[in-house]
């Protein structure tokens, strides 16, 4: 075989395999999409789930899910900012940065069903949180921080040496040249990655199930203060994200609308993390012309 | 031991075992251009690097020997390296100015060294652009991107941003070589101004460029200074035959 058609043969296989998963992806989003779509109305994404009747909504689970995702990024972006910049300024290149690179890797592919039993045992038992939003963000920093972590450490590790050479000839101190000149540089990269990530947070299902719990209390959504048990801002409380929930009313449903209500919080969660990723790419890119441009 | 200037006594860099430079002592004069030639892998680079302790930066570089500075030895363990940085100002090869607005760059430094008044500022970062020939291009867009800039006027803003906190001495590597002709006359006058002020040390590949610029040249080979003069000296009259024949082109 000639050496030209070898590349012609290699060139179609590359561009079959990259067409059949643009298509297996089209194919996916259309069919959720197509069956979800004539389900979400105003409606079903305010009002409250029904047990046994038809109409019920997932206002309680949608903002449940955002909830979550927004207590897990409290947790995981000063933690995941502060060790990814260790990792790519401070840590010397060795054994032990190895082994620290290497767990954080492992922690990133538990299996997260094992995760959800872990939180079961140690955050909801043992800690004695309770089946609570604050479990379940919890359970999601195990999958969330080794992300953080690795997004940071490449998005410092991608900033130009002479820029941070530039600081520090200037008789800045490394921290300031941190801060200043390297972060403002890496930001884009973090803040892409970041939303990116989120969407994951966004979608676990089987992690929550043992510690966020399978319900949610009647929650009052006029009822703003932290403390209060049936206050929607309440960590200490139980919540079920429309993963979760999109599970149980598969598995389980009583109501005789079930399926078009899971295929519409199944919609409802591809144009969510779809959202994540779309915004990822629009503020990854409004933030570098800010960063980079006028002040 | 000058007291003054900035000069190297015994100076070895070992990237790991390797020694990359052997045992150099070299001392620069104040209000003077020294330029450091030899060709590619000589250590040069290193060398001047090694003067301002960037090298501490990358993994695996050690350093012996003593860098003397207003009679400071900077090599010293335990010294405070960030502050001694602000005496000696660098420039890179290629242009490296941050991130931020034309002013930014040059108020950057001096800010963190304490100057903190508006109008302070706005006098420093006008004398640097005035000293580094800039300040007619910039002065309409002091707040739009630095990185706007073309390459050349990049690079007077870097070599601007480094006088900015007043060092004694600027370490310039290669500051012209990835620049087109007239940038790099403009960066060649400007550091035949600068050197009024400042004691110049440049790493170039250019021998042109060597014989313009400098009062005094030194050649580097395998890690060694092979001979260090007077530029006139050097270029016409050279003592060592391999300095003779590199800078006539036969090797390297």
């Amino acid at each position: 075989m000639s050496a030209k058609t070898a590349d012609r043969i290699a060139t179609a296989v590359i561009v079959a395999v990259s067409g059949l998963i643009v298509i297996l992806l089209a194919g996916l989003l259309g069919y959720i999409l197509f069956r979800g779509l004539p389900n979400i109305s105003f409606h079903f994404l305010t009002s409250g789930p029904q047990t046994i009747k038809a109409g019920g909504g997932i206002g309680p689970q949608l903002f449940n899910s955002l909830f979550l995702l927004v207590l897990t990024l409290i947790i995981t972006i000063p933690v995941g900012l502060g060790a990814g910049i260790y990792m790519s300024q401070y840590a010397k290149p060795g054994r032990v940065t190895d082994s620290i690179r290497l767990i954080v890797e492992v922690l990133s592919s538990f299996p997260s069903i094992v995760v959800g039993l872990f939180g079961l045992l140690v955050i909801v038992n043992i800690f004695g949180l309770g089946f609570s939003l604050f479990s379940g963000a919890l359970a999601l920093t195990v999958f969330n921080l080794p992300l953080m972590v690795r997004i940071t450490e490449q998005a410092m590790n991608g900033v130009a040496r002479e820029q941070k050479e530039a600081s520090l000839a200037l008789g800045l101190s490394r921290w300031k040249t941190i801060t200043s000149v390297m972060l403002p540089i890496a930001m884009p990269a973090i803040v892409t990655g970041t939303i990116l990530a989120a969407g994951r947070v966004f979608g676990e299902a089987a992690a929550l199930l043992f510690t966020a719990g399978m319900s949610s209390p009647r929650l009052d959504f006029t009822n703003w203060n932290p403390l209060s048990p049936f206050s929607p801002l309440n960590p200490f409380r139980p919540a079920e994200t429309l993963a979760v929930h999109i599970w149980k009313i598969n598995s389980e449903g009583l109501a005789p609308d079930a399926t078009q209500i899971a295929a519409g919080a199944s919609a409802v969660l591809i144009i969510m993390v779809l959202i994540f990723n779309f915004s990822a790419r629009w503020f990854g890119r409004y933030l570098h012309r800010k960063f980079t441009a006028t002040k | 031991m000058q007291q003054t200037g900035l000069s190297a006594s015994n100076l070895s860099v070992f990237y790991g075992e390797k020694e990359a430079i052997k045992n150099v002592s070299l001392a620069f004069s104040p209000r003077e251009v020294t330029a450091l030639i030899g060709p590619s892998g000589c250590g040069k680079s290193t060398f001047l690097r090694s003067l301002n302790r960037m090298n501490d930066t990358i993994g695996g570089v050690r350093t012996k020997g003593e860098i003397w500075i207003d009679g400071e030895n900077i090599n010293e363990p335990g010294v405070d390296v960030v502050l001694l940085r602000q005496k000696i100002g660098m420039v890179w090869q290629r242009p490296n100015p941050f991130h931020k607005s034309i002013y930014e760059n040059i108020a950057f430094g001096p800010r963190y060294h304490g100057v903190r008044k508006k109008k302070q500022l706005d006098e420093i970062v006008e004398e640097c652009l005035r000293k580094s020939a800039l300040w007619e291009e910039t002065k309409d867009r002091l707040h739009s991107s630095a990185l706007a800039l073309s390459g050349g006027q990049q690079q007077r803003l870097c070599i601007a941003r480094s006088i900015a906190v007043k060092p004694k001495v600027i370490l310039m590597d290669e500051p012209a070589s990835a620049l087109d002709p007239v940038s790099t006359a403009k960066v060649e006058e400007l550091i035949a101004e600068l050197k009024q002020d400042y004691s110049i040390v440049i790493v170039t590949h250019n021998m042109h460029q060597a014989a313009r610029v400098s009062d005094k040249t030194a050649f580097f080979y395998m890690g060694k200074v092979v001979e260090y003069d007077k530029t006139d000296k050097i270029f016409t009259n050279p003592s060592q035959k391999a300095t003779d024949d590199y800078i006539s082109g036969r090797f390297g």
